[in-house]
């Protein structure tokens, strides 16, 4: 009990410390986020359109995402430097491939005759992706939106190793100081900021599926 | 006036082995024209060339004496009604938005396109607040309603209709072919429907095209394919079946040999109604053991029926 008051009256003492790097988390994140939903949407959707390139980029990214992320950081400090770029260059690098493969996914595993009947009635290509293929793979795409951030919300936590701002400078603190009770303060942050985001693109998700499918359930 | 012509056409996904051969055939404006044969015959490929989603190796395909290789193909399968197998509606679109798409493409004022859903939606039965309801909430039948219902949206002189009716129950199938033959007949469009039911073929053609192994084995009128096959094959696969189905379609009061009132014969006192099948004729003539049959039409008696009735209609179609 004792641990966790300390912790709390750590939080409260402080407090602008923790909003500082709060706001700042979420401005990293932030940025990450949007720069992986706009890459990662377009090389889902050009890697739909050309099969052939599917395997190539799938495999590459999916080689990326297996590098342990401390061993990227690393790597990039040699390259970047040390700082927020690098930070940026690691959170891109690791959330694209969820991004990209949703995006993927939902957009093949259409149906096949919803495609043949709306090209057999004169849609061009790109009609085709804007009327019919990105609404229904919507829920598909919000579902790898929806991990992407999350992962990089918490990825975020430890961008602070290659000296990046945010929560993770807390958490770098309590461990080089031996001051647990800063840890956890930085690290629970970090978890209610990842679970607070991911309800409520959760129930974008929901809506969005009711929408598109008529059924909130997944569809397997 | 012929609107529809394969010239030669020729197939083949492999080199020389021929999936569709030396389609040579013309549609001629306001025919209903079924398509079939066995699965893998090529009568789906055959269809899918006219709107160009399977390309064709050999030979031509004019639509309205055009070539279709000068055609721009998306202005040329906008006017041409489409609907498919399952009618693939899209999901996350409502009726309305199903019914106008073609319309939408087309870039048409809104307005014009609720109009033209409603007065579609009102052809084809079905009650107006359907259009702001999806696809999901819809029965098999319904869905087949809304279907045609969007082929019909930017008044095409052609439907291609691939099995349509295939998903559904027996009762919703029969009532959905005679609502499209009456859809043809009043809207006088040029349909190519395909469909492996023989007796669906020929109850909506008016003109039927048997195929096998890519190849056209025998067109014609069904009275000449029932009647007069002109080879083994179309013998074969319309066997009984193509037989029944002919007489079911075909009503009383088509064949009946028409009698004032007045000269109605006092011998002939058993009677069917003009619009039964000539199959139910033939039924009431064993079953009362009778040569004739007086048939009643809207206002009393209109004619009578007999065996020879057939005979002629049949040598008449041919």
């Amino acid at each position: 009990m004792n641990f966790i008051g300390n912790v709390a009256r750590l939080y409260q003492e402080r407090s602008e410390f923790f909003i500082r790097l709060t706001l700042e988390h979420i401005y990293l994140s932030f940025i990450a986020i949007l720069i992986i939903a706009i890459i990662g949407l377009t090389i889902g959707i050009v890697i739909a359109k050309n099969r052939r390139l599917a395997d190539p980029v799938l495999s590459l990214v999916n080689f990326i995402y297996t590098i342990p992320s401390i061993a990227l950081f690393g790597i990039l400090v040699a390259i970047t430097g040390i700082g927020n770029r690098s930070a940026l260059i690691a959170l891109v690098v690791y959330g694209l491939l969820p991004m990209i493969r949703n995006t993927y996914v939902a957009i093949t595993e259409i149906d096949e005759l919803i495609i043949e009947s709306a090209v057999g009635m004169g849609t061009t290509q790109k009609q085709l992706l804007i009327k019919i293929q990105l609404p229904l793979a919507l829920p598909v795409i919000i579902a790898g939106f929806r991990i992407m951030v999350v992962m990089t919300i918490a990825l975020g936590g430890i961008a602070s190793f290659i000296g990046a701002g945010g929560l993770g400078v807390a958490i770098w603190r309590g461990i080089t100081t031996s001051f647990p009770e800063m840890t956890v303060a930085g690290s629970l942050l970090v978890a209610f900021l990842a679970i607070f985001v991911d309800l409520i693109l959760g129930l974008l998700e929901k809506i969005t599926r009711k929408k598109v499918l008529g059924t909130a359930e997944k569809l397997s | 006036m012929e609107i529809i012509r394969f010239r030669n056409v020729s197939k083949a996904y492999i080199l020389e082995d021929w999936v569709i051969h030396q389609l040579d055939f013309s549609i001629e404006k306001g025919e209903f024209v079924t398509l079939i044969g066995p699965s893998g015959c090529g009568k789906t490929t055959m269809l899918k060339m006219i709107n160009g989603l399977i390309p064709f190796d050999r030979g031509d395909i004019l639509i309205n004496g055009q070539s279709i290789r000068e055609w721009d193909m998306i202005r040329l399968r906008r006017q041409i009604g489409y609907v498919i197998q399952q009618i693939a509606l899209f999901p996350h679109m409502t009726i309305e938005k199903n019914i106008s798409y073609v319309l939408d493409l087309l870039k048409v004022e809104r307005e014009t396109q609720r109009k033209r859903s409603e007065e579609l939606i009102d052809l084809v039965g079905l009650e107006r607040s359907y259009l702001k309801r999806y696809p999901r909430e819809l029965s098999g039948g319904q869905k087949q309603r809304v279907g045609v219902a969007r082929a019909l949206a930017a008044d095409p002189e052609i439907v291609l209709m691939d099995e349509p009716f295939g998903a559904v129950d027996d009762i919703t199938r029969k009532i959905l072919q005679k609502e499209m033959k009456q859809l043809h007949k009043m809207l006088e469009k040029t349909i190519v429907f395909v469909t492996h039911d023989i007796e669906e073929a020929i109850h909506l053609g008016t003109k039927m095209v048997l195929m096998d192994q890519g190849e056209i084995v025998q067109a014609g009128t069904k009275e000449e394919m029932v009647f007069s096959p002109n080879n083994e094959f179309t013998k074969r696969f319309l066997e009984s079946k193509g037989f029944n189905a002919y007489l079911g379609q075909l009503t009383i009061k088509e064949v009946c040999t028409l009698v004032k009132q007045k000269k109605v014969s006092d011998e002939i006192i058993e009677t069917i109604d003009g619009d039964a099948s000539v199959l139910e004729g033939i039924r009431r003539l064993i079953e009362k053991g009778v040569k004739h049959l007086n048939v009643i039409g809207n206002n009393g008696i209109i004619g009578r029926f007999s065996l020879e009735d057939i005979k002629e209609k049949i040598k008449k179609g041919e």
